[in-house]
């Protein structure tokens, strides 16, 4: 058997599994690895903050459904991507972490830059990995990517104590690999099947209720083929647009607290909604008990502990959804009944749900030359054809994203759902740019998210990649002062943004290129050009400062119960 | 409802503390917890006792189920199985008590394993509803110190 150098095998197995690219910052207790990275052929991307590093990498997995991974060093290297690393976790993003550590024989000893990040971790990966002894290094990292991309993806982390990278270990032979602990399950159980399809029959005012599991699995066409064969309009979650075309008559865009009134009436007068990779988060419910409350329910996921945790579902389907969706329209197809008659009696529920968008479409007041952000996102949509990769920032902007962007394909749409995490839009577009070099890659960003992670300005600047930051700069921490104003009686305590950099000027001492747009009349030709300039720019768009993101449906209440604008 | 699961779990180190942090994380009880190597050496089991309606117990085994190092789950307490619960109990046991602890103990079919000039140290198993049978009638005359290790179960080997 072939003995190497740990940190050569570390390299080894990464080519292995394919990866090209890797996000890290490094440290004592991984420069040996950094050294021998220094020859290989892997392309090493140096961010400025460990979280941008995993963040990237997690952006990097989300365009591509491959697994993103990042290197950062022990102790503070470690804890510095604990938020990126819970933010994948909570969207199931595939990633393989790896973090140095102290010495073996120092573990334990309060070491320099110790921390157990194993321990820190455990809430927050899919599984996590001391590497103890030399022998276990390569099986290891093997499992770690196997865990990572299969069943319901997530981030897992390799903890790699410094002697074991330096030691001699033994490179051995790849086999395909079976975990007796571990054996998710991709079929569906064909009498579920059956059940699901004679109810989707039987249906008269159907809805397909879509999450992140459709982008996750890559089910998408299929998704469409069953909406478009029975026509049942759909309403996909923040994490699932983009599962279906946004342009498509069936489309009503996203659901729940900021979705179309449209999304949200159908849900609760709907008799059938089948969940397709969603987990009924409280940020779509809204009130449980109001959540389609006249509905049978089928819900098709991969994780047997998201069903029936929120809400008791009729038909439950553990499976992939690629596999079930690909079995329900087979089903479907076999069944002896014409489905086009079928189709045919949902007219009058699409007819009614036509009307509900026409009496309150998703709209905003435009108010001459105040920009307003919707106007933004709109213009952004027209100019790239609702086919650029956007990544957002969290809070209005992350919503103005994903209300008024007609994603019309997977993966397009880069956020951070689960988590909500503000700092995460620029890094994900770096990682997202660095696997589409010719992609449009558009991060659209609030003036207090962007500040988190502003740093990574330095790394797009470096590796030459050219990512836009769409900035919707009202000078507040927008979404907390919208709550306040809507709850708080206005009192806006610690969402006034006091001081804040001219971002333009920002941008260019980052070698960037900063424009800014001040009137609505402007903002065309601010995103033309940028599109159009080869460098990384910032636009400020500086908007009504106190727009509100409507519909809304205040925490705690039936999703019915919308404020509209 | 008491339940009473059986975990099977790869005997390696952080595994416990899997467990319990999803437990504590997701805001489940456990009453009793107790944990040594199966014949392999390699796979620990695992008994704990918790308590929830019938969704939370569903939650309960499904998120173990889906931790990487657990290989099985049994909820013991959904068919008939046998349970078995040891204490040891460290009694006053005065001139006026002896006779009296020993009636107690002898009843439960328990057993002195430490004597010192003021009390008797016993050792009792049973289910945990015995041994807190046991606890209630000696506190009485005076109980010193209890540890208990909480329940260990198995299903019952089919009649047929
Ligand atoms: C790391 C982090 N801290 C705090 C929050 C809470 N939070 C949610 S939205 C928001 C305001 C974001 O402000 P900005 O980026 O300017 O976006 P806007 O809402 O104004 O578009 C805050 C503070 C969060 N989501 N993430
Ligand atoms: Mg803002």
């Amino acid at each position: 058997m072939e003995k190497v150098k740990g940190s050569i095998a570390i390299i080894r197995c990464l080519k292995e599994e394919g990866v090209k690219t890797i996000f890290g910052f490094p440290g004592g207790a991984v420069i040996d690895l950094y050294d021998d990275l220094y020859d290989s052929d892997i392309n090493h991307v140096l961010v400025r903050h460990e979280q941008g590093a995993v963040h990237a990498a997690d952006g990097f997995a989300r365009v591509t459904g491959e697994v993103g991974v990042a290197l950062l060093t022990s102790g503070p290297g470690a804890t510095n991507g604990v938020t990126a690393i819970a933010t994948a976790y909570m969207d199931s993003i595939p990633l393989v972490i790896l973090t140095g550590q102290v010495p073996t024989p120092l573990i334990g000893n309060d070491a320099f830059q110790e921390v157990d990040i194993v321990g820190i971790t455990r809430p927050c990966t899919k599984h996590n990995y001391l590497v103890s002894k030399a022998e276990d290094l390569v099986p290891t990292i093997r499992e770690a990517f196997h865990i990572a991309r299969t069943g319901r993806p997530g981030p897992v982390l390799i903890d790699l104590p410094k002697d074991i990278v330096a030691s001699m270990v033994e490179f051995t032979e790849k086999k395909p690999i079976r975990m007796q602990n571990y054996q998710p399950n991709y079929e569906p159980h064909m009498g579920q099947i059956e059940k699901a399809c004679k109810e989707i029959l039987k249906a008269k005012q159907p809805v397909l209720y879509v999450g992140g599991g459709v982008i996750l699995s890559n089910s998408n066409e299929e998704l469409t083929e069953l909406a478009q064969k029975m026509k049942i309009p759909v309403t996909m979650t923040l994490m699932g647009l983009g599962g279906f075309p946004g342009r498509d008559d069936l489309s009503m865009g996203m659901l729940g607290m900021h979705g179309s009134y449209t999304a949200n009436m159908a849900v609760a007068k709907s008799d059938l909604l089948i969940a397709v990779g969603a987990r009924f988060d409280d940020r779509v419910t809204g009130r449980v008990d109001a959540f389609a409350p006249h509905a049978k329910i089928i819900h098709i996921d991969i994780d047997p502990t998201s069903i029936s945790k929120n809400v008791a579902v009729d038909i439950p389907i553990v499976a992939d959804c690629k596999h079930a969706l690909t079995a329900m329209n087979n089903w479907l197809d076999s069944c002896g009944h014409n489905l086009n008659e079928v189709a045919a009696t949902h007219t009058p529920w699409l007819e009614t749900i036509g009307e509900w968008t026409r009496k309150h479409p998703m709209g905003y007041l435009n108010e001459g030359e105040i920009i307003k952000p919707q106007y933004v996102v709109e213009t952004l949509d027209e100019l790239t054809g609702g086919d650029a990769i956007i990544t957002t920032e969290v809070g209005q902007n992350q919503m103005w994203a994903a209300q008024f962007y007609k994603f019309s394909k997977p993966r397009r749409l880069i956020t951070s759902g689960g988590l909500g995490t503000m700092g995460y839009g620029l890094p994900a577009a770096i990682g997202a740019k660095m696997a589409f070099p010719d992609a449009t890659v558009v991060d659209i960003a609030g003036d207090g998210s962007i500040q988190m992670n502003i740093q990574e300005l330095a790394t797009a600047k470096q590796y030459k990649c050219p990512v836009k930051i769409c900035l919707l700069n009202n000078n507040y921490l927008g979404m907390v002062r919208q709550w306040q104003e809507l709850f708080y009686d206005k009192r806006y305590a610690a969402t006034v943004m006091e001081v804040t950099p001219d971002f333009v000027a920002l941008a260019e001492a980052y070698g960037a290129v900063g424009l800014r747009a001040t009137k609505t009349s402007e903002v065309e030709s601010v995103i033309k050009e940028a599109l159009s300039i080869d460098n990384v720019v910032l636009m400020d768009f500086r908007i009504a400062r106190e727009e509100g993101v409507f519909p809304m449906v205040p925490a705690g209440k039936a999703t019915t119960e919308m404020l509209l604008v | 409802m008491k339940h009473t699961i059986s975990v099977l779990l790869q005997n390696k180190p952080g595994v416990l503390s899997r467990v319990t942090g999803l437990f504590s994380g997701r805001g489940f009880n456990i009453e009793s917890l107790s944990v040594a190597e199966t014949l392999d050496s390699t796979i620990s089991c695992l008994t704990l006792v918790t308590s929830g309606d019938k969704a939370i117990i569903e939650q309960i085994t499904k998120q173990l189920h889906k931790l990487i190092d657990v290989i099985k789950v049994t909820d013991i307490s959904e068919s008939e199985y046998v349970e078995r619960e040891m204490v040891l109990i460290r009694v006053k046991a005065e001139s006026t008590t002896r006779a009296e602890v020993l009636r107690v103990i002898d009843i439960f079919r328990g057993k002195v394993v430490d004597v010192s000039p003021k009390t008797y140290t016993v050792e009792l198993t049973g289910s945990a509803s015995k041994i807190q049978a046991v606890i209630d009638i000696l506190r009485p005359i005076g109980i010193k110190e209890i540890v208990r290790t909480g329940t260990i179960a198995m299903a019952r080997a089919p009649k047929k």
